[in-house]
């Protein structure tokens, strides 16, 4: 995805994370900005099903060709899928970071923690 | 987000800002990491011709009737054997051995010779060279303000350049003289990425227009990042990473470009280096699993700690993991199993021989 975007459905971390929740279910990946920055993302190491994330901790890594960068957890819950494509060709996490490229599903334990997050205009202005 | 900046700039700054470069600083200057990606740019060099602003890069200029008996006692290789036209790699050490720059030098026509440093090294390499011409008929000059460096690397590159040279090109290893794109040069048969290619050095004004004849010609331009994957494939050392005022070149694997019997700058401590051996010695490895080497990883062996991994990334040519390290002399054989523990996972790995792609052999 060469021009960047930031969906409107989804929730965004400030460390540039992005969560996109149905009811107590929630999709996680890292926004355009953080792929951007990283470049040619070669390695994206898939958590456990079935361990537990927390909100504002890491929970996984992905590794460019320059850089590693830790991925944090914009909410928190237990996970219930990781994307395995994506660690067979992690170069989907740049080329959809918001579609093919997203990290793990996740079970929400505490729903109210979206309450913190920002909205696409809110991470738009922390970027600028 | 732009902040007040003491960061230099090279001539060429406008052409990276134009060609969508991002920019970082790099030994106080502000240059391009990369254009569309490392992996693309890598490729473009390995595959088709790239080129480089390696403006950044020092230039110093040894004149003078005693010009050849001062460099014999800077550097460390037998600059006597250098011709007119020729290209020599060098280390500058310290009286203890260690090693303070690496450095290429040329012979030019009128018998001066023109040296090449290291962009973070350059004024304490001045100094040092200023140190040791007390008492030398030479005239030690800083020229790296008026001169632009544009490297050309890749199996089209000079096919590339010889499209707007006014003459044949120097052979590998060998420098001319010549234009290029209207503009007088001096070209050198050098560069970073062990593909064919020149090194264009050129008045610092004259260097924008020479860049935009070679984008015009088809050369992808190409950042420090794709420069430190491809350097580091072929096993080339960086300095700061790979050997330091730390590390004498035995250890570094630099002792082919040291003759003692030059009588260099601190010869009696490579000599004794190499005539005792080391405990240490700079090793090529590669990760065939999981897992990217990075420059400070530990190095182990069957658990045990082993040494420091010095340069590591994910190399594009080769798929995998690859780094260069320091490690045990009895470790530094090919084929010899260690492990990296990269950021608390261990990883396997195999010592292998330098270098670890060879652009020579490709199929």
């Amino acid at each position: 995805m060469a021009e960047a975007s930031y969906p409107e459905d989804l929730r965004y971390h400030p460390e540039h994370d992005w969560a996109r929740v149905d009811g107590e279910e929630a999709t996680f990946g890292i926004t355009w900005y953080a792929q951007d920055s990283l470049g040619d993302v070669v390695f994206f190491d898939p958590p456990e099903v079935g361990a537990t994330v927390t909100k504002d901790e890491p929970y996984t890594e992905v590794e460019s060709v320059k850089a590693v960068s830790d991925v944090i957890a914009p909410l928190s819950g237990e996970i219930t899928a990781v994307n395995e494509a994506a660690d067979t060709n992690p170069e989907l996490i740049n080329t959809d970071p918001y579609g093919e490229g997203w990290m793990v599903k996740v079970k929400l334990s505490d729903p109210s923690e979206l309450d913190s997050l920002l909205d696409s205009a809110a991470y738009r202005d922390l970027l600028d | 987000m732009d902040e007040p900046t003491d960061l230099r700039r090279t001539s060429l700054y406008d052409e990276h800002v134009a060609a969508g470069a991002r920019l970082v600083p790099f030994a106080g200057w502000e240059m391009p990491v990369q254009y569309e990606g490392v992996a693309a740019e890598h490729e473009a060099v390995r595959e088709r011709a790239g080129m480089f602003d390696v403006s950044h890069m020092g230039q110093i200029s040894t004149s003078g009737p005693d010009a050849l008996a001062f460099l014999q006692r800077a550097v460390s290789n037998d600059v006597a054997k250098l011709e007119p036209g020729g290209a020599q790699y060098s280390c500058l050490c310290a009286d203890d051995g260690g090693i303070l720059d690496d450095l290429f030098s040329y012979l030019l026509g009128d018998g001066s010779y023109l040296t090449v440093s290291n962009a973070a090294n350059h004024e304490s390499d001045l100094a040092r060279f200023r140190e040791i011409a007390a008492g030398f008929g030479v005239e030690v000059a800083d020229i790296a303000a008026d001169h632009g460096m544009i490297a050309v690397q890749g199996p089209e590159a000079r096919a590339a350049v010889a499209g707007l040279a006014s003459a044949e090109l120097p052979a590998r290893m060998h420098t001319a003289t010549l234009e290029v794109a209207g503009r007088e040069c001096l070209v050198c048969g050098t560069g970073y990425t062990g593909e064919d290619g020149v090194e264009i050095i050129c008045a610092a004004d004259d260097a924008p227009a020479i860049w935009r004849e070679l984008l015009a010609a088809g050369v992808t331009p190409c950042g420090l990042g794709a420069r430190d994957t491809l350097r580091l494939e072929v096993c080339f050392h960086l300095h700061g990473n790979d050997m330091g005022p730390d590390r004498n070149p035995i250890e570094a694997g630099l002792g082919w470009c040291c003759k003692e019997e030059t009588g260099f700058a601190g010869s009696e401590a490579v000599a004794r280096a190499r005539a005792e051996g080391t405990a240490e010695k700079l090793a090529a490895f590669v990760i065939e699993g999981r897992g990217i080497p990075r420059a400070g990883n530990p190095i182990l062996s069957a658990g045990e700690p082993a040494g420091t991994v010095t340069s590591g990334t994910f190399s594009p040519t080769l798929g995998i993991g690859i780094g260069m390290g320091y490690v045990r002399s009895d470790l530094a054989e090919p084929g010899r199993e260690i492990e990296i523990d990269v950021r608390g996972r261990v990883r396997e790995a195999e010592i292998r021989s330098k270098p670890l792609y060879d652009p020579t052999k490709k199929s």
